[in-house]
């Protein structure tokens, strides 16, 4: 018998040799930029949904794209392809390893990486440097990319509206995975993430973010969403870290309030990880063991979760008694207003309290951690089918008046947020002037430099004539000293300060 | 003879309280930065083309601004000016705003602690006025709201510029050339002959000329507007290290005014000698703030040495080196502070210290620097230019660690 099982071992591992031996000549990936997109998918059935909802699509914007690709290659630096990049430049980063810090302070780029046969391009930080990828313009995407062995964040964003932030593998990064702060409308999706001393998934101070079938584990926190508004925490995977899905306000930071968050169709499994937090962070006062936490977050929303093995309880509300390492800001509220919870499947939670956990237990009379409980006791929240679970706190919820929020398919904007130029009153030119021209010119009295009325004297229909002399200015006047050149001003801003200039009349 | 006329006229011209020859006229344009809009200057800046998230003026490089003051007329402007830096203002005469707020320091005064009338050595350092205008609360601990009630605190500080409210419009209302003044600033409160010089009057002018010190254009700005080469390599470096998540400058520094105007407790130490400073802790009578200060702005920071809220870093690297010495490793025994969460241990490397510091040079700009004036209606000299004598006090000159 046991012949025959190492014959039939043999033969399958001579037929896999082969395999691996013919594929070990691969085909050259060819990149592929779709010239238009694809056929939408079409079934009698989908057309009666989008007829039904009025929806047409969900997240299906992109990053604008000019058609511009450039390639990066084993070997050569993803960063000295951002520097060419113009915006709308797909960069597409072929398998290897590329031991740097990505930034990104352009408008509507690309970084994408290719995966051959289950190969990555790896960003490896060797454990010395800080971070992977930083980006502060708008409309980034970072997609594909394998980050490792970075001591600071994966992937993080200061400001940048419209970011979509997909399909990455990190694994031990230091504080945060995945961290877009401050900005509106973005996508975090499909990542798969672990190791993290914070939080894998960290929205901070942000509007319209979904994140959505992500995989976190091995994290202090699993997903964090913090000071921000509507944002939408979707069919994630969310396992063995400290806590697992966590919707908060910290005090003291410039944005106070957190509100609008659904939190839906997730796994909440088995977060009881030891808490190796850095000393002082908000996080390291996460009991391990807390499936979701929210704290001083107003209209959360909890759906259709699975939250099950969690050993300290399923779903925590709570005000800022878990954060005694941080100073009072008067200015964040404490309470967790309106609480919703609906249908959840909550089971095998609160089976071995952590010490804080027990310690409040105790204070009712519990040895056993509850499926939810409200450590406020607020008198706004509503709860569905409250039987099936074993709560603490939740007296005063009342029956949720609706049963569930399948009319907010996502909390990102239909259309990418436009910028702020297309308002009005965003002339480049009058603010050119006034901001930057203004300190050496002023209307009619001199200043450093001669005055805009004797420059309109002298260029009259000329505004490219000032463009053209600003960006590399000559030593014209003996009683001026020279003009500092103006070639930071891009060509169209110091075309239009030009034409602003010669217009003005006081 | 013709000579010792001469000299005459030189006194007489100088004396207190006599009017000069020429009157001042106010400028009637606004001052750089600002453009003239039915009577009021309004601020102007590319910053303005940027989103910022809920308004808040925290985010990016191009985020836009936080919520500034402006819409005074260019003649308030100049009339602030002209009292900017008028020792006239202070009890005795021998100080001005600008004694401690020095256009050629950074609108501070190089010295840790600063010094007011009477040589006082005054417990913390005199914040710059750039950028003021974007600012919602003053003073290190945070305890004023406008800058209207800020001015209060110095201007009646009997260590500070000793003066009083009483003596204020006795002052003013008793030089003829300022009433002048005030008459061209604030036109609609002087109709009448018998009108009087305010003290709203004399606060909203002040305010005026503070609000129109805007700091935007440095190297730093260039980069930020899309101008790549404005930063060197090295520069780029440590911008990269400022908005780490290790080194987490940039997490209340934070572009684009590189502050997020918020309380922090980070536990620098006091110079030598000198008794913790519980700073926010008293105005909010909040124990947990113990030891809060202001997260000030960043930019023209290299102008104002020494650091921190009593000047105990001489330097921009001391300061910076700070951060990566370990949490709460320069707090007093005894005291227990909340030190904010972003204080850890970065274990930032020598280089990288260099690196922050080549990056916050780049936050220098003084393009819209306003003119001293050489002569003030109440005849005074100025004295911001003299001297502060204040024995042993901390003047940044030396490494203190």
């Amino acid at each position: 018998m046991n012949k025959i099982a190492a014959i039939a071992g043999a033969v399958v591992l001579l037929a896999g040799g082969y395999y691996l031996g013919t594929a070990n000549q691969p085909e050259p990936t060819v990149i592929k930029v779709p010239a238009a997109p694809k056929a939408e998918f079409a079934s009698d059935g989908a057309a009666e949904v989008i007829a039904a909802s009025g929806a047409f699509s969900v997240r299906a914007w992109e990053t604008p794209t000019s058609g511009q690709v450039i390639i990066v290659k084993d070997g050569e630096s993803i960063q000295d392809a951002v520097a060419k990049a113009e915006p709308g430049t797909l960069i597409k980063v072929m398998p290897g390893t590329y031991k740097e810090t990505v930034y990104i302070d352009k408008d509507n780029i690309t970084l994408s990486g290719v995966i051959e046969q289950g190969r990555y391009p790896v960003m490896e930080g060797e454990g010395v440097r800080n971070d992977a990828v930083l980006y502060s313009g708008n409309g980034v995407t970072v997609e594909n990319l394998y980050i490792t062995h970075y001591k600071g964040n994966a992937i993080m964003g200061q400001a940048g509206n419209n970011f979509i932030i997909r399909n990455n593998y990190i694994v031990d990064t230091g504080v945060y995975g995945i961290f877009p702060q401050l900005g509106k409308n973005g996508i975090v999706a499909h990542n798969i993430i672990s190791g993290i001393e914070d939080a894998a998934i960290y929205v901070g101070m942000s509007d319209n973010v979904d994140v959505v079938y992500n995989q976190v584990f091995e994290s202090v926190a699993g997903i964090e969403i913090e000071n921000s508004r509507a944002a939408l925490v979707e069919g994630n995977y969310v396992y063995n870290n400290t806590g697992g899905i966590l919707a908060f306000i910290t005090p003291g930071l410039p944005i106070k309030t957190c509100s609008d968050v659904i939190i839906r169709n997730n796994f909440v499994v088995n977060n009881n990880h030891e808490n190796f937090a850095i000393p002082g962070s908000l996080v390291s006062n996460i009991p391990s063991g807390t499936g979701m936490l929210i704290m001083a977050c107003d209209d959360v929303v909890v759906e259709q979760n699975i939250v099950t093995g969690n050993d300290s309880v399923g779903i925590l509300f709570t005000d800022f008694s878990l954060a005694t390492s941080a100073s009072v800001d008067p200015d964040s509220e404490p309470n967790p207003n309106r609480p919703k919870i609906l249908n959840n499947i909550m089971q095998d939670n609160g089976n071995n309290p952590a010490p804080l956990v027990r310690a409040f237990l105790a204070t009712k009379l519990e040895t056993r951690g509850p499926d939810v409980a409200d450590t406020v006791g607020m008198d706004d929240g509503c709860i569905l089918n409250p039987e099936r679970f074993r709560t603490i706190g939740l007296d005063k919820y009342s029956e949720c008046a609706f049963s569930d929020t399948k009319n907010v398919l996502t909390y990102t904007l239909p259309e990418p947020v436009a910028p702020r130029t297309e308002e009005s009153n965003m002339d480049s030119g009058k603010l050119a002037y006034y901001g930057v021209c203004a300190g050496c010119h002023a209307y009619n009295s001199r200043m450093i430099g001669p005055p805009t009325q004797i420059i309109q004297a002298l260029y009259m229909d000329n505004p490219e004539g000032i463009a053209a002399y600003a960006a590399k200015p000559v030593k014209k006047r003996d009683d001026y000293p020279e003009m500092p050149p103006q070639g930071h001003l891009d060509e169209e801003t110091r075309l239009a300060a030009a034409k602003f200039m010669l217009k003005l009349s006081k | 003879m013709f000579r010792v006329l001469i000299l005459l006229t030189c006194l007489l011209a100088n004396a207190p309280g006599l009017a000069v020859e020429h009157a001042i006229v106010l400028n009637a344009d606004c001052p750089p930065g600002f453009e003239l809009s039915s009577g009021h200057c309004e601020l102007r800046s590319l910053y303005q083309m940027y989103p910022s998230l809920q308004e808040a003026g925290v985010g990016g490089l191009k985020t836009g601004l936080p919520e500034w003051r402006d819409g005074f007329s260019p003649e308030q402007t100049d009339l602030g000016r002209y009292l900017f830096f008028d020792p006239v203002l202070s009890g005795d005469g021998s100080v001005s705003c600008a004694s401690c707020h020095h256009p050629d320091q950074g609108f501070a005064d190089g010295l840790g602690q600063s010094v007011g009338i009477d040589d006082s050595v005054l417990p913390r350092s005199a914040p710059t006025l750039w950028n003021v205008a974007f600012l919602k609360s003053f003073f290190w601990d945070g305890r004023a709201s406008s800058l209207e009630e800020q001015m209060q605190g110095p201007l009646y500080d009997a260590h500070e510029m000793g003066s009083n409210p009483q003596l204020l419009l006795k002052t003013f209302n008793g030089i003829p050339a300022y009433q002048q003044l005030f008459a061209q600033a604030f036109p609609n409160d002087f109709i009448d002959s018998g009108s009087q010089v305010r003290l709203d009057h004399i606060y909203a002018a002040i305010t005026a000329f503070q609000v129109s010190l805007i700091s935007l254009n440095s190297r730093y700005d260039q980069y930020a507007h899309g101008y790549a080469d404005a930063l060197s390599g090295p520069e780029k470096e440590g911008l990269n290290i400022f908005r780490s998540f290790v080194a987490r400058c940039a997490e209340c520094h934070t572009p684009p005014l590189f502050t997020n105007q918020q309380l922090a407790v980070i536990g620098t130490p006091e110079p030598e000698g000198m008794p913790f400073d519980a700073g926010a802790q008293v105005p909010m009578e909040e124990p947990s703030q113990r030891g809060g200060f202001k997260v000030p702005s960043l930019r023209n920071i290299a102008l104002t040495a020494p650091y921190m809220h009593s000047g105990r870093f001489a330097s921009l690297r001391e300061a910076a080196a700070f951060y990566t010495g370990g949490r709460g490793h320069a707090v007093p025994k005894g005291e227990e502070l909340k030190i904010h969460w972003h204080i850890w241990e970065p274990n930032l490397t020598d280089e990288e210290l260099d690196r922050l510091v080549d990056f916050l040079m780049t936050l220098t700009d003084e393009s819209f620097k306003p003119e001293q004036p050489s002569r003030l209606p109440s005849g005074m000299r100025p004295v911001h230019n003299n001297v502060a004598d204040a024995g042993g006090i901390i003047d940044g000159a030396s490494n203190h660690e």
